[in-house]
C-alpha cells in the first residue's frame, strides 16, 4: 500500500488511521521540526510516514544509523529550540539509553518526544521489556495512549508537556496501539517555520561531574513539579462507581471497559494517561474512596507496585491474578475482573484446534536462502552466531543455520566470545547490512584489535528489508529520497584492517561455496560480503523471471525416489503434490535455486525461457 | 451495535488491502471502527490476521466467540480462529490451498478441504468460494481478496453498503486494474448469492 501523505488530510475530517500514522499526524499538528528514527517493528511506520511529508512541510527527517544516534540528533536539535520526535522499538531504547539516562539532567530547550513502541506478546521482537520502567529510571514523563485517536492527541500533548517542563516525554505505545487502526478526527496543521538557536550554557549542557551533581538535584526538584502536573492532568480519568476500583492504562483501558460492560459490573475506574511521574496525589484521592483495588496492566507490575506503596490497608490485586507476560485481550481481563468482583461468568467451552503452523519464511527468490543452502553444503563442524533481520528466519526448519540470536549486532561479539572460550568448531557470524551499520562496526573493530579468529558474513540485501525496505548508509538514498553517499562495505571493512575480505553473489551457488570454503580454511578476522538485492525489490526492478518447469517423469526417478531436495531449501514456491514436486507460479521469482539443488535435473528451463 | 469481521490468510494475499477498504467504508457511512493488523510478516508467507470491529467497540481485538463474519483467504487459516466465531457466524472460505512448508517437510499435516469445511460447519454457516478460479476469470489470479470482499458484501445484516465498498475499492487500485477488480468483486458477489 502506498505511504500516506499525512499533511494532505483535511482538518475536521475523520480518517481510518493506523496508530503509527496517528502519532505522525499528531507530530505534524504539533509543529514538528525534526524527526529521526531507526526502523524496528512496531515503530517503523511513524518515520516512514513523516519522511513522506517532510519535503512539503519543510521539516527535517532522517533514518539514523541506530537509535542512539537518532536520539542524539534529536537532542542536538532540541537544544537548539526545535520540536523533535524520535521513534524506535522498545529494545531500540536500550541502544539509546546511554543518551537517555542523562538527557533529563540537561533538559531540552525546544521539545523532545521519544516514541517507544513496546511489543507485549513479542510479535516481532526478542523480548517483552516494559519501557515504562525506563521512563521512571531516566526521570522523564511517560504518556500512554490507548487507541488511534488518543495516539494523535497524546502526541500533541507530549510536545506541549516537553516544552513546558523542558524535559523529554516518552510516548509509550504497544503493538496494539501502533498496528491498530481507528477512526481519527484530525485537526489543524500549523504554519511551519524552523527558527533554531543554541544558547550556550556551560553549567547546563556540559555534563562534567561538577555540573551533573547540581543538575541531578535540580532534576529531582523538577520531578515533584512534574508529579503535581500529572496529578492535575486531564489525561487521567476517574469514574467513581462503588467501593471496588480498577486502575489501568494503555491498551488495557479498552479491555477493562468492554469487560465491565459485558459483566454489567459496578466498579470505580481510574484510567491513567500519564504513568510517569506516577500521579501520587490523585491516586491517593482515588484510594480514599475505595476498599479494594485491581490493577490491570500488561507486562510488569509498574503501576501496581506504586499503588501498593500508597494503599495502606487497602487490598491490591494485579499480577496475582493477571499474567506478567504476553498481551491481554477482553477474555483475560473479563475473567480477572469477574474474579475480583466475585461474579460468576459463563465459560463457553469451545474447541480450539491448532492446525499445521505457518510461521513466516524467507520469501521466494531470497538471496539469504541460497547463502544458507551454501553453508549447509559445507559440512564441517561450525557454530553460527546469528543476528536480527529477515535472515533470522534461517534459524527455522528446514534451513536451521543459526545457533544464537540475542540483540542487534551481537553476532560478532558472541562469535568472539566463542573463539576466546576456545571452542573447537569454526565460528561464523552472520549479520545483515543494516544491522552491521547499526551495531556491527565497533564489534568488528574489536575482533581485529583483539585478534579473534572468526568468519563474518555480511548478508547484504541492499536495504532494511524486515521493517519495510527503509534505506541505510549502504544504499545511497536518504529517508526523504535524496541521493547521498553509498558506503562501500568492502572498503569499510578493509579500512578496519580485517585479514581477508571477499565478495560473493549467493545465487551463484558453486562460486559462493568455493569462496566460503577457502575463507573457513584461513585464519584471522575474515569477512565475506554476500550481496544479493532483496527479492521483493527485485520485483520492482523487473528481475523476476518465469518459473522453471518440473519434468514429472524425472521426479521420483530411480536415483532420487522423490528425494524432496527441492523442499529442503524451504521455498514457499515449491510444493509437493502426489509424490512429486510442483511449482506455484504466483509465488515463484525464477531464482532457480531449486534447479540447482535437484540431483536428477527434474526441474529445469526451456532454452528460450 | 458491534459487527466483528475477522480476515485470515497468508502474508501476501492482500488482507490489509481488504481491511483497509472495510475500515474506510465504515468512515464513509459515519460508523465508528477499530481494527488490528499483522505487520512485518505480511510479505513473508506467515499467517496473517486482521480484526475489524464496526460500531461501538473499544478493544482492537475481537473477543473470543464474537466474530460475526469470518473471511478466510486460505482454508486452513479459518481453523486457527474457530474459538473466535460466534453462534451466528458466517464463514466465507476461499477453497484454494496454500500448503505451509511445515506440512511439506512433514512437521504437520494439512487436512483435506472437505474436513476443514465440515469442521467449520459445526460452528458456522459456511460459504466456500472458489476465489482463485474466479480471480483468474476476472483477469488476475491475485484479485482473490477482491472476490472475497464482493462475497462478504452480500452477507445478511452486513453493515457496509456495496456501493460504498466499490467506490473505495476503485479509489485504492490503479486505473489499469480497476475493471479487473470490479469484475472480481461482482464474481464474488454472485458466487455466494442464494
Amino acid at each position: 500500500m502506498a505511504k500516506p501523505k499525512l499533511h494532505t488530510l483535511k482538518e475536521g475530517n475523520r480518517y481510518f488511521l493506523l496508530g503509527n500514522h496517528a502519532i505522525a499526524r499528531g507530530a505534524l499538528e504539533a509543529g514538528l521540526n525534526l524527526a529521526s528514527a531507526y526502523p524496528g517493528t512496531p515503530s517503523s511506520e511513524i518515520l516512514d510516514a513523516l519522511a513522506s511529508s517532510a519535503r512539503e512541510l519543510g521539516f527535517y527527517a532522517e533514518w539514523s544509523v541506530n537509535e542512539k544516534v537518532a536520539l542524539e540528533v534529536a537532542i542536538g536539535a532540541s537544544y537548539s529550540g526545535l520540536r523533535c520526535l524520535t521513534a524506535m522499538k522498545h529494545v531500540g531504547v536500550n541502544v539509546a539509553l546511554d543518551a537517555l539516562a542523562t538527557i533529563a539532567y540537561t533538559g531540552v530547550s525546544g521539545a523532545l518526544v521519544l516514541v517507544s513502541a513496546d511489543d507485549p506478546g513479542a510479535h516481532s521482537s526478542q523480548n517483552e521489556q516494559d519501557n515504562r520502567i525506563l521512563a521512571k529510571f531516566t526521570k522523564i514523563f511517560c504518556l500512554e495512549p490507548y487507541d488511534a485517536q488518543s495516539a494523535m492527541d497524546y502526541t500533541i500533548k507530549a510536545f506541549e508537556i516537553s516544552e513546558k517542563f523542558s524535559i523529554p516525554v516518552m510516548l509509550r505505545t504497544t503493538t496494539r496501539i501502533n498496528h491498530a487502526r481507528g477512526d481519527v478526527l484530525v485537526g489543524v496543521l500549523p504554519k511551519s517555520g524552523m527558527k533554531s538557536e543554541f544558547k550556550k550554557n556551560f553549567s547546563r549542557y556540559v555534563c562534567i561531574p561538577a555540573n551533573a551533581r547540581l543538575l541531578h538535584r535540580e532534576l529531582n526538584k523538577k520531578l515533584e513539579e512534574m508529579e503535581s502536573y500529572a496529578s492535575e492532568s486531564t489525561l487521567n480519568n476517574i469514574r467513581l462507581n462503588g467501593s471496588y476500583g480498577i486502575i489501568t492504562s494503555g491498551v488495557s483501558r479498552n479491555y477493562v471497559r468492554e469487560a465491565i460492560d459485558a459483566l454489567g459490573a459496578e466498579v470505580s475506574l481510574f484510567e491513567l494517561g500519564i504513568t510517569n511521574p506516577f500521579p501520587k496525589q490523585l491516586v491517593k484521592r482515588f484510594l480514599s474512596k475505595i476498599d479494594r483495588i485491581l490493577v490491570v496492566e500488561e507486562l510488569e507490575p509498574f503501576l501496581e507496585e506504586q499503588v501498593k506503596a500508597l494503599a495502606g490497608d487497602i487490598e491490591v490485586s494485579g499480577k496475582d491474578i493477571l499474567p506478567r507476560d504476553g498481551e491481554f485481550n477482553v477474555e483475560i481481563v473479563k475473567n480477572a475482573v469477574a474474579g475480583f468482583l466475585g461474579l460468576e461468568i459463563e465459560r463457553v467451552k469451545r474447541e480450539d484446534i491448532s492446525p499445521v503452523p505457518r510461521p513466516p519464511v524467507l520469501c521466494p527468490g531470497c538471496g539469504h536462502r541460497a547463502l544458507y543452502y551454501a553453508l549447509k553444503k559445507i559440512t564441517e563442524k561450525k557454530i553460527y552466531s546469528g543476528d536480527i533481520g529477515c535472515y533470522t528466519l534461517g534459524a527455522l526448519e528446514p534451513l536451521k543455520t543459526m545457533d544464537t540470536c540475542l540483540c542487534m549486532g551481537s553476532s560478532l561479539g558472541i562469535a568472539q566470545g566463542f573463539y576466546h572460550a576456545g571452542v573447537e568448531e569454526d565460528i561464523i557470524a552472520l549479520i545483515g547490512d543494516s544491522t552491521f551499520f547499526h551495531a556491527g562496526i565497533p564489534s568488528l573493530l574489536n575482533a581485529v584489535y583483539n585478534r579473534a579468529n572468526i568468519l563474518l558474513i555480511i548478508m547484504d540485501n541492499r536495504t532494511t528489508a524486515m521493517t519495510g525496505h527503509q534505506p541505510n548508509p549502504g544504499v545511497g538514498v536518504t529517508a526523504i529520497g535524496t541521493k547521498t553517499v553509498a558506503v562501500d562495505l568492502e572498503e569499510l571493512v578493509k579500512a578496519l584492517k580485517v585479514d581477508f575480505v571477499a565478495k560473493v553473489k549467493p545465487s551463484d551457488l558453486e562460486a559462493s561455496i568455493e569462496v566460503i570454503k577457502n575463507a573457513i580454511d584461513l585464519s584471522g578476522v575474515r569477512v565475506i560480503i554476500a550481496e544479493e538485492p532483496c527479492a521483493l525489490m527485485g520485483r520492482k526492478l523487473g528481475l523476476w523471471r518465469t518459473p522453471p518447469k518440473v519434468t514429472r517423469e524425472k521426479c521420483e526417478g530411480y536415483l532420487c525416489r522423490g528425494c524432496r531436495a527441492c523442499l529442503k531449501i524451504g521455498c514457499p514456491a515449491v510444493s509437493w503434490e502426489r509424490g512429486k514436486a510442483k511449482m506455484i507460479p504466483e509465488l515463484c521469482t525464477g531464482c532457480d535455486l531449486c534447479i540447482i539443488v535437484c540431483p536428477v535435473e527434474a526441474i529445469g528451463r526451456d532454452e528460450n525461457d | 451495535m458491534i459487527k466483528n469481521i475477522l480476515i485470515a490468510g497468508v502474508g501476501g494475499q492482500g488482507i490489509l488491502f481488504i481491511s483497509n477498504i472495510l475500515g474506510n467504508a465504515a468512515i464513509v457511512q459515519n460508523l465508528s471502527v477499530r481494527a488490528s493488523e499483522t505487520h512485518g510478516m505480511a510479505q513473508r508467507g506467515g499467517s496473517v490476521v486482521s480484526h475489524i470491529r464496526i460500531g461501538s467497540a473499544r478493544a482492537p481485538l475481537i473477543p473470543h466467540g464474537e466474530v460475526d463474519y469470518l473471511v478466510a483467504l486460505e482454508p486452513v487459516e479459518a481453523l486457527r480462529y474457530l474459538s473466535y466465531i460466534s453462534k451466528k457466524c458466517r464463514a466465507l472460505v476461499s477453497t484454494f490451498r496454500i500448503v505451509p512448508s511445515a506440512a511439506q517437510s512433514g512437521i504437520g499435516i494439512y487436512p483435506p478441504l472437505e474436513d476443514i469445511l465440515e469442521n467449520l460447519m459445526r460452528y458456522a454457516e459456511v460459504f466456500p468460494v472458489d476465489a482463485y478460479s474466479l480471480a483468474k476469470r476476472a483477469g488476475n489470479p491475485l484479485t482473490g481478496n477482491t472476490v472475497m470482499l464482493g462475497a462478504l458484501s452480500t452477507m445478511e445484516d452486513f453493515p457496509l453498503r456495496q456501493d460504498v465498498l466499490k467506490e473505495i475499492l476503485l479509489s485504492q487500485v490503479s486505473p489499469e486494474t480497476a475493471d479487473i477488480n470490479l469484475r472480481a468483486f461482482e464474481l464474488g458477489r454472485i458466487a455466494v448469492k442464494k
